[in-house]
């Protein structure tokens, strides 16, 4: 029996044995010297265990009496988060080394955080989602204030501590609300109960206590505090990472929590999703405008097309479900080569944050900031960039839905949104000439990834490499 | 040849592409190079859009060239041409060398700015061939970039006020059509566009948000549409940013503007808005004649009281747009005739103000009018040249603009007197600004001392000129050219819209009695 359970989390045993072992390797042998290799075994682990659930599994198997769930849904989330970060930890091997922040515990960390999230969208179960939720958690927190002698830096991972602690109470709260009022923590039990009626007082206070517990994983607001706050503090490739996979693990148990546990009462759920969804849309887009530190942009930025996402997710759909992991994964993709760039901008070896450095960048850098440009339409959802697609995609399900006033709210969001993306490019096509130009010189993994994900947004509209199907393959296993 | 819609789409694209990865350098020989490259796509892409001219079956109501091909998320490559669009895309073609040859001058980021040019080509082209709504809006939508670039990076002092307005305005109007877009295929389950126009979208009367809306579903949908085109053609009251594009942009820039893109709003109007809500139009229609007279004597008379020419252009060109809408909605076959008419000679014309203005611009660096007087005197050429535009834009019998105007005042008289009482004061007025900004520019005693050593029109310039002199003066002469090929398609569009019409009212009744 219990071989059968095993085979099932295979990939999960093979990276958290993978993660441990290294671990002790590094410590018994050259401690940093050896994280170099790391970041690449760890990578390409990921990346080998992402090829391997893409083309090996089919069906849905259930471990543990379905406590832990692999199905298309889980396996499509999965592969987003292991490519993402692998990409991002690659990325981040030349930044981290100059500034002696290459521990050998950084890629092992991010490696036990991608085990909880590959935990995360597999959970069938309250204590199997928890379980997950806690082992990303706490490697996240200790990757944020990785820079031990930076203020800003253990702030960071201080506050992303104390608020994570905070939901992550808020959360156990409403499981054990819901616990108690359905005498069960297995999604499939949770179900039997919703289904009968409408939900007891009881369990809908449970729910609103998860949907706040998991909208500050996802960031959406009123529980994004710690965005930006945490993403200027970190150093910049943890903050790409924490733009990038960790979203694509909290959306996907949100949406598997709503639709296993509660796909019975979306009436329920999903007014409570519309609200987070326009609020993170129009704070996202408002409170960008404001900010020129690029890092505390991309955090607005993120909160916004998390409030995107959450369309697709409030409008309890299969087309829902697989438009939003649709834009999830373009959403990622987007990120990681804007990220990129971020990791670019240094000037004299010292990172930059500020957008006004980006003055006159297209004369100097032609290549590049067409990249960027390209980014940037794309992240403000203009055709024929690939994140019109994605928003394209979201509104279709959420008319469908009968959610026509979320959509024409994000509709507006969205203008108002593309103007500090706008001002990106205003900056480097139009602004005046500065002295201080940024230092052109870059490694080639930062150059390929900007450029092929900046590529992948023209040559997307032509060829999507099957994503839309496998999007509909996911959706179509969790909403049934 | 099977895909020739697609081969004028993507020429200039392609010509763009490898602009962009084989040229390099910013010296003499990398922008000549640039120049020359770019006339000859577009002088390419002109020559075998030829082939559509000749091609085409006036007789046909229907969709021809049309090439078909899946996408992904459930919708269709779908390219065609009718009788309404086939022009615009001739008018394209035929605009873009010349603006290509109009700004031989540029002398920052030639490669660049060609292919912003190219690539804007191509997007135009595509927004009049798309037959799939998610096509068209990517087409439609998509153009805002490079323009956005053009003004922005090539534009005079307050670019970056202009070009930020310019976007953000636009984007605004048609993220309200995209919500509609997507209301339209979940209701139809299609987003062909040949399809959809013979779709039926519900037209009872409900309320949303306390208010009663009649005509319902095709009303809210109308207004959605019309957001983004009324910005786009522009109307009274959103034209506001089309005075500050204008200004801000290059000469070249102005001239695609004017010529082309104000006229994918009348496009629009003409494909989606009229055949697919036939009961949203005729509820609005009062709302939009009226808004059409207004911009006309409204805008004409703050043109006269502007003191930068591009600017006076600019609102001349919203009070012709007036026309275009008012033909449109005028809703038979003088008034839409009139109004595609219209646009067609208002692409000539407007294109050869503006370019007017820049053989000046160019000259002396000021559009202020000011600035300028007696220029007969020395630039004689110019002045005959500048006098055939002013007489055209004015409408006089002989030149195209007149074709157009009589034939909308024609169409809207039978519909709404009192709005073509009013509009054709426009008329007037049009005389007014246009003959008096002559007057300041041309005539009178040349006693600046810096106009004294202004030379004519080089050979280019006059090259540019000629072949918009001879369409603006053929098409004044001989309107059959256009009418014969828009005639039977606006006749199918009016004929289809009046029995969809009927066919409502009909059943409006029918709910009404039991």
């Amino acid at each position: 029996m219990i071989q059968a359970d095993l085979t099932v989390i295979l990939p999960e045993i093979v990276l958290a044995v993978y993660a441990m072992m290294a671990l002790l390797g590094a410590v018994y042998t050259t401690k940093d010297g050896m994280a170099p290799l790391l970041v690449w075994t760890t990578s390409g682990l990921m990346a080998v265990l992402a090829i391997w659930i893409a083309t090996g599994g089919h069906g849905t198997n259930v471990a543990f009496n379905g406590m832990f769930v692999d199905d298309g849904f889980s396996r499509f989330s999965k592969v987003a988060i292991l490519l993402s970060a692998a990409a991002v930890l690659v990325m981040s091997q030349d930044y981290m080394n100059r500034r002696g922040l290459l521990r050998f515990e950084y890629p092992l960390l991010v490696a036990l955080a991608a085990v909880g999230m590959m935990m995360m969208v597999s959970a069938g179960d309250l204590m199997a989602l928890y379980m997950g939720l806690e082992l990303q958690s706490l490697a996240l927190y200790v990757v944020a204030a990785l820079r031990r002698d930076s203020v800003k830096s253990t702030e960071a991972g201080l506050k992303y501590f104390v608020l994570g602690a905070l939901s992550s109470g808020l959360l156990l709260y409403g499981a054990s609300l819901v616990y108690g009022f359905s005498g069960t923590t297995l999604f499939s039990g949770i179900v039997q109960t919703a289904k009968h009626g409408e939900l007891s007082v009881g369990m809908l206070f449970g729910l609103i206590f998860l949907i706040s517990g998991l909208a500050f994983k996802v960031s959406a607001v009123p529980f994004h505090m710690w965005t930006p706050d945490v993403y200027e503090g970190s150093p910049t490739p943890i903050t790409a990472f924490f733009a990038t996979a960790p979203k694509v693990a909290a959306m996907a148990l949100f949406a598997r929590l709503m639709h296993d546990a509660f796909g019975a009462a979306v009436k329920d759920w999903q007014q409570v999703i519309v609200l987070l969804s326009v609020l993170s849309m129009f704070l996202g887009a408002i409170a960008a405008i404001g900010q020129r530190d690029i890092k505390r942009l991309m955090a607005f930025s993120s909160i916004a097309h998390m409030g995107y996402a959450l369309i697709g997710l409030a409008a309890g759909t299969e087309l829902g479900v697989k438009s939003m992991l649709m834009y999830l994964a373009i959403y990622v993709t987007m990120n990681v080569g804007t990220f990129a760039f971020i990791l670019m901008m240094e000037r004299d070896g010292q990172p930059v944050t500020d957008i006004e450095a980006l003055r006159q960048y297209g004369r100097r850098e032609p290549g590049k900031a067409l990249a960027v440009l390209i980014l940037m339409f794309s992240l403000a959802g203009v055709p024929p960039m690939l994140g019109f697609f994605a928003k394209y995609g979201v509104w279709q399900a959420g008319v469908q839905a009968d959610l026509t006033g979320l959509v024409i709210a994000s509709a507006v969001a969205s203008v108002i949104g593309a103007f500090y993306y706008l001002r990106i490019v205003f900056y480097m096509y139009f602004g005046e000439e500065t002295e201080e130009a940024l230092d052109t010189h870059s490694s080639p993994i930062l150059w390929a990834a900007l450029m092929g994900s900046a590529a992948l947004m023209l040559v997307g509209v032509v060829y999507q490499f099957g994503i839309e199907g496998a999007a509909a393959a996911a959706a179509a296993t969790l909403v049934n | 040849m099977d895909n020739i819609l697609s081969i004028v789409t993507f020429v200039p694209a392609i010509a763009a592409l490898i602009l962009a990865v084989f040229l390099r350098g910013e010296d003499a020989a990398a922008q000549r190079n640039a120049k020359w490259g770019a006339l000859f796509a577009t002088t390419v892409t002109f020559l075998v859009s030829i082939g559509i001219y000749t091609g085409f079956d006036p007789a046909n109501t229907g969709f021809q060239f049309v090439e078909e091909a899946e996408w992904f998320m459930g919708l269709k490559y779908k390219m065609g041409v009718d009788g309404i669009s086939v022009l615009f895309v001739l008018l394209t073609t035929f605009i873009m060398p010349l603006t290509i040859l109009a700004s031989w001058n540029v002398e920052t980021r030639v490669k660049e700015y060609m292919i912003a040019f190219l690539l804007l080509e191509t997007l135009m082209l595509g927004v009049f061939m798309a037959l799939d709504l998610i096509l068209f809006y990517l087409f439609f939508e998509a153009g805002l970039i490079p323009m956005f670039l053009i003004i922005g990076i090539w534009g005079g002092k307050e670019r970056i006020y202009a070009s930020f307005k310019f976007f953000l305005y636009t984007f605004l109007g048609s993220v309200l059509m995209l919500v509609a877009m997507v209301a339209m295929y979940v209701d139809a389950g299609t987003t062909d566009i040949e399809a959809l126009m013979s779709h039926q979208f519900a037209s009872q009367s409900f309320s949303v948000l306390g208010i009663y809306v009649v005509g319902g579903m095709q009303t809210l949908m109308f207004l959605a549409f019309f957001a983004s085109f009324a910005v786009k053609m522009p109307m009274w009251p959103v034209h506001t940013w089309l005075p500050d594009a204008h200004v801000q942009a290059p000469t070249a820039g102005s001239v695609v503007l004017a010529a082309i893109l104000l006229k994918m709003g009348g496009y629009g109007f003409l494909r989606f808005s009229l055949p697919m809500f036939p009961v949203g139009a005729e509820v609005l229609t009062p709302l939009v004649l009226w808004m059409s007279a207004i911009a006309i004597v409204y805008t004409s008379l703050v043109a006269m009281v502007q003191e930068d020419m591009k600017k006076l252009i600019a609102y001349s060109s919203v009070a012709h747009m007036g026309f275009v809408t008012m033909g449109i909605f005028a809703a038979n076959q003088q008034g839409v005739d009139g109004a595609i008419f219209q646009m067609i000679s208002h692409g000539f014309i407007s294109a050869a103000l503006f370019l007017c203005v820049g053989v000046i611009y160019d000259r002396m660096h000021t559009r202020d009018i000011d600035a300028y007087g007696g220029l007969v005197n020395r630039m004689p050429a110019y002045a005959l040249v500048f006098m055939l535009f002013t007489m055209a834009n004015v409408g006089l019998p002989g030149t195209s603009g007149f074709v157009g105007e009589f034939l909308t005042l024609m169409g809207i008289f039978q519909v709404n007197t009192w709005v073509a009482a009013v509009a054709t004061s426009g008329v007037i007025f049009s005389a007014g600004y246009a003959l008096w900004l002559y007057r300041r520019v041309v005539f009178g005693d040349l006693i600046k001392e810096s106009l004294k050593s202004i030379t004519d029109m080089s050979s280019r310039e006059r090259a540019v000129f000629t072949p918009l002199i001879v369409m603006t003066i053929l098409l004044g002469v001989y309107p059959s050219l256009v009418t014969d090929i828009i005639g039977p398609s606006t006749a199918a569009l009016i004929s289809n819209y009046d029995t969809a019409l009927a066919a409502a009212e009909a059943a409006t009744q029918v709910a009404e009695t039991h």
